[in-house]
């Protein structure tokens, strides 16, 4: 048979089901991958041992015929998700070392259907990041190279690990995370699939909180079907998170291929902002072309407030994260500085030396807004704006069943080149951000590549917990791109 | 609004992070550049809007007052200290507070 890496993971399930492979050749399979991939740094942490004997289990239960749903399927999990007896970091010095004595609960739901862990994926520090250069372990590499070219590019961020460890083949799928746009730009930008649910849908128990209002979790995978796999598993109700809804979890994976006939798309004219390559507005053109070829109908629609979006969010997010963040002090976990003369300095010490400069200048924003003199005029106002711009979604929402954007203002550019300047780097997220701010669930798709080679996605936004009807546009996207391209092996 | 260097060195007191003196000038231009971008939101009208802090609009869950099963449980004073950098018989071990 072909390398079993190469299955996607639909047909890894299907193939250990009926025992044509055991999930130990495909766990080594994979660690062999990433063992050759040492240089893309997909991985802060890789569990081969543990590994291994989740495999022999697995095998053990696939051959008495009682398998969970993904029984066997080796998957990466982002580092922001706490895994019991080992390394969870979040990207940064200041969890480096730290391993929780409990799972998460996603990552539970996960094992309990069989999953095997082969490691932990490397992201930016507490997720705050657009490529990946933010994460104390050192930037994760795209795959994906420019035509002609060996220049370094960003995978994408947060879950930058997540992206590149799928595009890679280093593992079936991978759970990531997406505050701003953290599963779906990093899939944009690595040519996999990121699904980003409704607030509430996974659960974010035991998950590094950055902004908890905004944080979910979502898979990255390799194409439509594996993300809609991936998702089942990871949601459903838990009562240890008491934002996490209570209502049962469809099979995304029998929405797929259902007909699209009829279904109204919106196309928000905001979303065609200054200095988008032209690449990009003709990719848009192009899925809006298919979803019509597709039987669906096509919607003019306006969210005039979406350019407010990514100031709100640079807002509300560092204020929740300063607040988050405050548990960092180096007593009940995490590094703690060596030289401090009393309690205060051993803080302020401990955390000016385990947090990266992004978290601190997010950290410094956070208690700025939110301090005595600023709160009305910036944390309450930006909540009113989000109010908003939540009404606007509310409002298109009456009138279309999903919209169609592009994922990402841009292709992978190179590590660097967005680096020095907050605000150029921030604006990564510029069409993925709305969803957070309003809940609602959204995904990238890879729809094509641009001159240089490299791809670019497309994303739909639905209304809450409609998944089922965006995994069913998801679908009629992916089959009429019918996008084929892989990266070269240059890493291994 | 702008902040200047004063300004910095409070809220990095606030936030008790230690910033060495010659982080304060480029972390003063860096979070103006941030703060003149956020200004934006002065030009839209949220005249009777009521803040939104969630979008799950549900009632806060209540549970029975009764003692958990699993992590959230009690009787795991182990785990609890597991990770922590100074610890004695289960306490966290801190620099002296109070003379």
């Amino acid at each position: 048979m072909t390398n079993i890496t190469d299955l996607t993971l639909a047909d890894l399930r299907d193939a250990l089901k009926s025992k044509k492979v055991s999930s130990l050749e495909a766990t080594d399979a994979y660690l062999s991958n990433i063992e050759k991939a040492r240089e893309l740094n997909a991985f802060v942490t890789v569990t081969a041992d543990r590994a291994r004997e989740m495999a022999k289990a697995s095998d053990a239960r696939i051959a008495k015929g009682d398998g969970g749903a993904i029984e066997g399927v080796p998957l990466g999990i982002k580092d922001l998700f706490c895994t019991q007896g080992v390394q969870s970091t979040a990207g940064s010095h200041i969890l480096e070392g730290f391993v929780p004595t409990y799972e998460s609960s996603v990552s539970a739901n996960l094992w309990r259907d069989g999953a095997v862990m082969l490691g932990k994926l490397n992201m930016d520090e507490f997720a705050m990041g657009s490529s990946n250069e933010t994460s104390y372990f050192g930037p994760v590499i795209n795959p994906w190279r420019a035509k002609g070219g060996n220049s370094k590019l960003t995978p994408g961020g947060s879950s930058g690990g997540s992206s590149a460890g799928v595009a890679a083949h280093l593992c079936a799928a991978a759970t990531a995370t997406d505050t701003g746009g953290s599963i779906r730009q990093p899939a944009s930008l690595t040519a996999t699939v990121g699904v980003k649910p409704t607030y509430g849908r996974c659960s974010r128990w035991g998950v590094v909180a950055f902004a908890s209002s905004l944080d979910q979790a979502g898979p990255i995978a390799r194409d439509v079907r594996d993300s809609a796999i991936m998702l089942r598993s990871m949601a459903g109700h838990d009562p240890k998170d008491s934002t996490s809804i209570d209502r049962p979890v469809p099979d995304y994976e029998s929405s797929l291929g259902q007909s699209v006939k009829g279904l109204k798309i919106g196309v928000p004219k905001e979303y065609r902002i200054d200095g988008m390559p032209g690449e990009i507005e003709k990719l848009w053109a192009d899925g809006i072309k298919w979803m019509k070829d597709a039987g669906c109908e096509i919607v003019d629609i306006s969210l005039p407030l979406t350019k407010y979006a990514l100031p709100v969010y640079y807002i509300v997010a560092p204020a929740e994260a300063s607040s988050n963040l405050a548990r960092y002090d180096g007593v009940r976990y995490g590094h703690r500085a060596k030289e401090y003369s009393d309690v205060l300095s051993m803080y302020s010490n401990t955390r000016a030396e385990g947090f990266g400069k992004e978290v601190q200048r997010r950290i410094m924003i956070g208690a700025y807004v939110l301090s005595a003199g600023y709160y009305d005029a910036y944390y309450l106002r930006a909540q009113k704006v989000r109010k908003r711009i939540f009404d606007e979604f509310v409002d298109a929402f009456s009138k279309v069943d999903l919209i169609l954007t592009p994922s990402a203002p841009s292709a992978a550019f190179a590590l660097g080149e967005k680096s020095n300047d907050p605000v150029q780097m921030y604006l990564n997220d510029v069409f993925t951000v709305t969803a957070n701010l309003a809940g609602l669930p959204g995904a990238s798709v890879p729809a094509g590549l641009d001159e240089r080679g490299l791809p670019l996605g497309l994303q739909l936004i639905a209304k809450p917990f409609d998944e089922e009807t965006m995994f069913k546009g998801m679908y009629a996207l992916e089959q009429a791109a019918a996008f084929k391209a892989r990266p070269e092996v240059w890493w291994a | 609004m702008s902040v200047d260097k004063e300004t910095v060195r409070k809220v990095a007191k606030l936030a008790r992070l230690a910033l060495p003196e010659e982080r304060l000038e480029p972390l003063t231009q860096e979070l103006n550049g941030i703060l003149k971008w956020i200004e934006q939101l002065n030009e839209v009208d949220v005249e009777g809007v009521d803040p939104m802090a969630s979008t799950v609009d549900v009632k806060l869950p209540m549970r029975e007052d009764v003692l958990q099963d699993g992590p959230t449980g009690g009787g795991q004073a182990d785990n609890i200290v597991a990770n922590a950098p100074k610890t004695e018989d289960h306490f966290f071990i801190v620099p002296k507070v109070v003379e």
